[in-house]
């Protein structure tokens, strides 16, 4: 519960001040505790040891993960290994599943996202999600963009954020005209980018998406496929995807996550990585054999 | 897609630090919402304080001992013998449920089993429209309908019949509580899944053998928990009660004679020229403790017995 | 292609084949006394009402309809001739304007505490368990606790309110709150919560997502709830009789630290009357209360039918 855990408002300056993505911003002290297989170079996030606990069942187990900067990260892996539950631990949207818990830690920006007593609703202005089903708030297309905006304190022209931020998400043009009109009245995939739009208004760091295209036709996913290559050169972009095909075309780095073997022998369904990689690689050539069982098609 | 801003930097503006209104106006706002939901808290805290304190206090001034005052069958002071109350509230809530649980449960079994769909969507807004009339209505239809159709068929038999009658308060409360029950089944026998239905219907069976054989028994916990919290409020009524069975203080079970509820003596009490802080003034709260706990025992077991069902179920 | 009959099986067909639709008349009749008792209430009132006595038939109310109009201006109780319930009325009126006003918020209050910001567990459960039983207590216990707290405030004269307005409307607030936080509750479950994790994932607080989104979406099913317990308030007569409503008042409250009568109250009042004359000026009364009554209700109804839960 946020509101209620005490508010430690997080310095705001050194992100804030200056864009946030200059390469020589300070790094946190971290020295890899074991050495990566995929090495990446100034991360945005980075998680060692990660553990997910859903009350007394495991969900996730040891995860170590990079994300790159400005790159799309994308987590692949059968139904129930903890993909959504690593996403979300990115923003702390776990946070709203009682007796949800991480241990390990996890260093965005030199925040470390583990410690309960953070800001979670000053973090999610910076990494801001994009759910599986489109889910726009039952106003206006305006306020759809401008709300998060508002609430966040936005100084500047609002009209001209609204605009820029649709325009940003390939909508503009469709929605020029009706910009008082119901987001509800959009069709699914204009709907998905109009939560894309809402999202950028807030101008966050990362995007994290939870399998944004499952509910959309393919038109629609080609749509919202070209938008993250065009979002990925000012954000970082992590992505769930049930879709192996949308993994290797869109991603420059895949994490594959599975079921943890003797997790699933005591009757625990806990995830963990088995292989991260440059997609590429992770495609053509895994070096994981559970990687390679999936990805042809094997484990499903 | 062009944008006005050169790749590779968005332009950002300051994002504020959040603003001391925004910062206290969520834990302000949230210590109203909690005081609010402690308000509730407080109610039963203030029922109970209330009719507790004043209950004790009933028993120091009027030295009448608790057996005394319960199996008592004097209700006048100084003996306060409660026990005709009792009977009377116990004699029209048995009276009223003959009525209201089987035409309740039939009706709920028609709203979920038999109904289509656009008969259902009318009868189910008419059914809240008559929940939503005022007991004090059913009191005056029994004065002026219900007891006179009474004498028109009994006294010709050459029975006697009060103006004021247990029969008459039982039909009108049974008829107030018909759609309590209803309602009340026809969600529970609604929530009894889909599946066990069908399975009942692959075997051979016909509606009417699923209906009492397969939805009836699967619910039955349901139903007897909305039967016991329709009783409940039978027991509670009021002013049906008060304008039908009058105020005569009776041990009998002649439902055509005069009996006096709980709740009608309530009434009475406060109506009457008793002054603060009497024996007889004080007994209204031992007589509100005795109804608040017979009625919230019946809600408590109807409780139980719903989470039971619920806990099959989902 | 025919069915395949077995000597092993003997279905009993002509019972099966009766019982089923007999059953279902039954039901249907069941059912049906809803129906058929709304009638005979709303006939019988209005026969009362506007019966013209014994030498006319029942059903001749058309001439005397313009007593409804009476009904609802008269101010004096003396006569059955010209008695009327606008004292009652206006009572009503206070006492329902003055409840929404305590009750609605402290009840849509507690509900969004509880849905939204109480995580499920131990306490939830205790309040939760705790508004159910609310629910269910009689109307005259809830008289009880008014005239305890309220009228006399356990003897502390200077913060009793006395038999006022406050103390009447105060006492309804209570008895109708737990409805209401019945009725909020269910109408916030039914929000779906993407709507809720969009909002958070912008970095909303809970509070702002409640405020903006939430709410906003419930507000219809606040509005059916809260309709609903109120028009049961405005009906009930054991509370406000137990404190303090007086039958005998015939003066309108000019504010809410009046003394003042309601127009249940005012009803009992004339049903306890012995003589068919004052039967008939209760009857008018009633037909103004169900009129009042089931407005409110059918208004609540549409609402909820017009915004059913959102389905995407």
């Amino acid at each position: 519960m946020t509101t209620r855990s005490p508010l430690r408002i997080e310095p705001t300056t050194p992100p804030d001040e200056s864009p946030p993505m200059r390469p020589s911003d300070p790094l946190p002290a971290l020295p890899p505790p074991k050495p990566d297989p995929a090495t990446v170079p100034d991360p945005v996030i980075s998680a060692r040891s990660l553990c997910v606990w859903y009350g007394s069942s495991m969900a996730l187990k040891n995860v170590d993960i990079d994300i790159p900067r400005h790159k799309i990260t994308a987590l692949i892996g059968p139904s129930g290994c903890g993909k959504s539950t690593l996403l979300r631990c990115f923003n702390r949207m776990n946070d709203l599943i009682p007796g949800a818990r991480m241990e390990g830690t996890i260093k965005f920006e030199g925040i470390e996202l583990a410690d309960p007593s953070i800001d979670a609703v000053a973090l999610r202005r910076r990494v801001g999600m994009v759910f599986q089903k489109p889910n726009p708030f039952p106003k206006s297309i305006y306020q759809n963009v401008a709300w998060g905006a508002r609430i966040n304190g936005y100084k500047g022209d609002m009209d001209e954020l609204v605009e820029k931020s649709l325009r940003r998400a390939a909508l503009w043009e469709e929605v020029r005209g009706k910009l008082h009109k119901s987001g509800l009245d959009l069709s699914g995939g204009q709907q998905q980018r109009l939560c894309i739009a809402r999202t950028l208004a807030v101008e966050p760091e990362i995007i994290l998406m939870d399998e944004p295209c499952s509910a959309l036709d393919p038109i629609a996913t080609a749509k919202v496929e070209d938008l993250m290559d065009e979002l990925k050169e000012d954000y970082t972009i992590v992505i769930v995807t049930h879709n192996m095909q949308q993994a290797r075309r869109t991603s420059d780095m895949t994490a594959c996550l599975m079921l943890d073997e003797a997790a699933v022998q005591g009757g625990h369904r806990t995830g963990v990585i088995a292989e991260f990689s440059p997609t590429e690689k992770l495609f053509t050539n895994p070096s994981d054999p559970r990687t390679e069982a999936y990805i042809t098609g094997r484990i499903g | 897609m062009n944008l006005p801003v050169p790749s590779g930097s968005v332009e950002r503006p300051r994002w504020p630090a959040p603003s001391r209104f925004r910062r206290y106006q969520g834990p302000v706002m949230l210590s109203l919402l909690a005081i609010c939901a402690l308000v509730t808290v407080l109610t039963t805290i203030g029922i109970v304080a209330v009719l507790g304190l004043e209950t004790i206090h009933f028993f120091r001034e009027s030295h009448v001992s608790l057996p005394a005052f319960v199996f008592g069958t004097e209700v006048d002071p100084p003996k306060f013998g409660i026990f005709p109350l009792i009977w009377g509230t116990v004699m029209v809530a048995a009276g009223a449920s003959l009525i209201a649980l089987p035409i309740g449960l039939l009706s709920a079994l028609y709203l979920s089993e038999y109904a289509p769909r656009r008969v259902r969507a009318v009868l189910k807004p008419a059914l809240e429209l008559l929940a939503g009339i005022p007991t004090i209505v059913y009191g005056f239809l029994a004065l002026v309908l219900v007891t006179p159709l009474l004498k028109a068929c009994f006294e010709p038999l050459g029975l006697k019949v009060d103006s004021y009658n247990a029969l008459s308060a039982c039909v009108v409360v049974g008829v107030m509580i018909i759609p309590m029950v209803s309602s009340l089944s026809e969600d529970v026998l609604s929530a009894v899944p889909r599946s066990l239905r069908e399975a009942a219907y692959g075997l051979g069976a016909t509606k009417f053998e699923v209906s009492t054989r397969i939805v009836l028994p699967a619910g039955l916990s349901g139903v007897a928990a909305s039967f016991i919290l329709a009783i409940s409020r039978a027991v509670g009524e009021t002013m049906a009660v008060v304008l039908a069975a009058g105020r005569m203080p009776n041990v009998t079970a002649n439902p055509l004679r005069s009996v006096e509820t709980m709740t009608a003596y309530i009434v009475a009490i406060t109506g009457g020229d008793a002054s603060y802080g009497t024996p007889k003034y004080l007994s209204l709260f031992a007589v509100g403790m005795t109804l608040f706990v017979m009625t919230l025992g019946l809600n408590i077991l109807s409780g139980l017995i719903l989470r039971r069902f619920r806990e099959v179920y989902n | 292609m025919s069915v395949v009959e077995s000597d092993n099986y003997e279905p009993e067909r002509r019972a099966r084949r009766l019982a089923g639709p007999l059953f279902g008349a039954a039901c249907l009749l069941a059912t049906l006394t809803g129906v058929v008792v709304l009638s005979v209430v709303l006939g019988a009132v209005a026969a009362a009402a506007l019966g013209h006595g014994s030498q006319h038939p029942w059903y001749a109310i058309g001439p005397n309809a313009w007593k409804l109009g009476r009904f609802l201006v008269s101010l004096t109780q003396k006569f059955s001739e010209d008695a009327g319930f606008r004292a009652g009325v206006y009572g009503s009126l206070w006492l329902l304007a003055l409840t929404v006003l305590f009750a609605v918020p402290t009840g849509v209050g507690a509900a969004v505490f509880l849905e939204e910001f109480t995580p499920p567990g131990r306490l939830r459960r205790a309040i939760q368990m705790n508004i159910a039983n609310l629910a269910g207590v009689p109307s005259i216990v809830y008289g009880i606790l008014g005239l305890a707290l309220f009228v006399r405030a356990f003897g502390f004269e200077s913060f009793a309110l006395g038999r006022s307005l406050w103390a009447g409307a105060l006492t309804l607030a209570l008895l109708v709150l737990p409805v209401i936080v019945l009725a909020t509750q269910e109408a916030l479950r039914s929000v779906p919560s993407s709507l809720r994790h969009a909002a958070l994932a912008l970095g909303a607080s809970r509070w702002e997502t409640v405020r903006d989104h939430v709410l906003p979406m419930a507000v219809p099913g606040i509005l059916t709830g809260t309709i609903l317990a109120v028009s049961r308030a405005i009906g009930e007569t054991a509370p406000v009789l137990m404190v303090g409503a007086a039958g005998s008042i015939d003066w309108i409250p000019n504010g809410p630290g009046d003394r003042y009568t309601a127009l249940p109250v005012e009803i009992y009042n004339y049903a306890k009357e012995p003589g068919v004359e004052f039967q008939s000026v209760a009857a008018g009364g009633i037909l103004l209360l169900l009129v009042i009554l089931l407005t409110m209700n059918s208004i609540a109804i549409v609402i909820r039918n017009k915004y059913r839960v959102p389905t995407r």
